[in-house]
């Protein structure tokens, strides 16, 4: 089987800063990696090479079988990212943010009205705009558009930050979901308490460099 | 491209729809610019006449700064960059949605300015088809070329004064090929052949609508 993710040797720039200066990872289909190390260590520089978002300098990087070193845009329709920002827009509604979200990816409309009820956003709430909503709900609303969208990898930077323990549930109770379906999840966090409930495999990142670690669950 | 310019647009213009930064804060500042030269050519009111359609043009082009400005403010907050590289749609067609809304809004505009400009300069607005025609082919030049310097003013940082510093000198052709065009179906100038103005107006707004279509997407990886 074709592996989700592949690095090899990876070394990405920021300007002149190597954020990622050699790193490795293999990721198969429906693998859960939890990517753990200090702030600053590379974790987000690998989600954003793996979305396409930041061009590989040298090294090797194959995601969901697209060369992302030679051409980064191909990959990103098929990948879905939850990153630091949400990625959404005050003044649109929530159902029109990931309505948005879905018909730019080519989903249709549909998928994000089943988005927005698995993720409880229903009711008023569909209708109000984003910059009215508190942190966590926005969080969940950034949610409901990258589920909507199906993305065949997901790519989630510290996505328990800013919801309480219901919304921390549901975050891993999506995860198994996609990786029921097939989906590759890597997961950039500090802790090691991530996805008790999952196999999860565990990378340490510090130095822009990758480390196999021990099995977390 | 034409789905995901159909996309941006919609979005855009329902953004302004339901803040009203348009209808509340960038037209009644025009409104008030064309004030203001009413004001400073009150003594002189044939002066104001002859004036009136290079203050109409200057009125559009300060607006035009704003608009483009509120365009790309949109998409800067909350990982806005990230989100259109992510959506995976053609960066062309991101091009065009965003020229789009900004040209609706600015023609929206322009219909209050030239209200404003019979009323507060009392000028006759004769020949109409002329008067359209420059509003329509202007109004795709200015929002091509204010797209473009808009992404690229976003991308340095700064855009607030950056972007006023790149475009003004890039759109002064638009202003002066409107203003003679304007001149000449409103009567008020030995200016010639309002045909050979609109030429150049569309002349410039084909070059910043290809240069969009093909530079959009680098710059947007790039910035």
């Amino acid at each position: 089987m074709a592996p989700a993710v592949l690095l090899r040797n990876v070394v990405a720039l920021s300007g002149r800063f190597p954020v990622l200066a050699g790193a490795d990872l293999f990721a198969e289909p429906g693998d859960v990696v939890l990517l753990r190390g200090a702030n600053g260590a590379g974790k987000t520089s690998i989600l954003r090479v793996c979305a396409g978002l930041l061009p590989v300098a040298s090294g090797e990087a194959l995601v969901l079988g697209e060369d992302v070193c030679r051409d980064r845009r191909t990959v990103r329709r098929r990948v879905g990212m939850l990153g630091h920002a949400n990625g959404l827009y005050d003044d649109l509604s929530v159902a029109d943010n990931v309505r948005f979200a879905v018909r730019a990816a080519g989903g249709r409309s549909a998928a994000a009205d089943a988005a927005m009820e698995r993720l409880g956003l229903t009711g008023r709430l569909r209708d109000l705009s984003v910059g009215r909503l508190s942190a966590g709900q926005r969080r969940r609303v950034a949610l409901a558009a990258l589920v909507a969208r199906r993305p065949e990898l997901w790519l989630l930077d510290e996505p328990h930050a800013g919801l309480d323990e219901d919304g921390r549930r549901l975050v891993d109770a999506l995860v198994l979901e996609a990786v029921a379906g097939g989906a590759t999840v890597l997961v950039a966090a500090h802790g090691p308490a991530w996805l008790e409930d999952l196999p999860v495999r565990s990378v340490e990142v510090a130095g822009g460099r990758t480390r196999e670690a021990v099995l977390v669950a | 491209m034409w789905h995901d310019a159909a996309l941006v647009a919609g979005k855009d213009l329902r953004i302004e729809l339901r803040s009203r930064v348009g209808a509340q804060q960038v037209a009644p500042f025009a409104l008030v610019v064309l004030v203001l030269f009413a004001f400073a050519f009150d003594a002189d009111h044939a002066l104001l006449l002859k004036a009136a359609p290079g203050l109409f043009w200057v009125a559009v082009l300060f607006a035009a700064v704003l608009s483009i400005q509120r365009s790309f403010a949109v998409e800067s907050a909350d990982g806005g960059r990230d989100r259109l590289r992510l959506s995976g749609m053609d960066p062309a067609g991101i091009f065009l949605g965003k020229a789009g809304a900004v040209a609706v809004q600015l023609l929206v505009l322009q219909l209050v300015l030239a209200a404003g400009v019979a009323i507060l300069y009392s000028s006759r607005l004769g020949d109409a088809a002329v008067l359209v025609a420059t509003c329509l082919v202007a109004t795709v030049g200015l929002a091509a070329a204010g797209t473009i310097y808009g992404v690229v003013a976003t991308a340095v940082g700064a855009s607030e004064t950056l972007l006023p510093l790149l475009l003004m000198p890039v759109v002064a052709p638009v202003l002066l090929c409107a203003t003679k065009a304007w001149q000449a179906a409103l009567g008020t100038g030995a200016t010639g052949d309002a045909l050979g103005w609109l030429r150049f107006l569309g002349v410039f707004a084909v070059v910043y609508v290809a240069a969009g279509v093909l530079a959009f997407g680098p710059l947007v990886e790039e910035g």
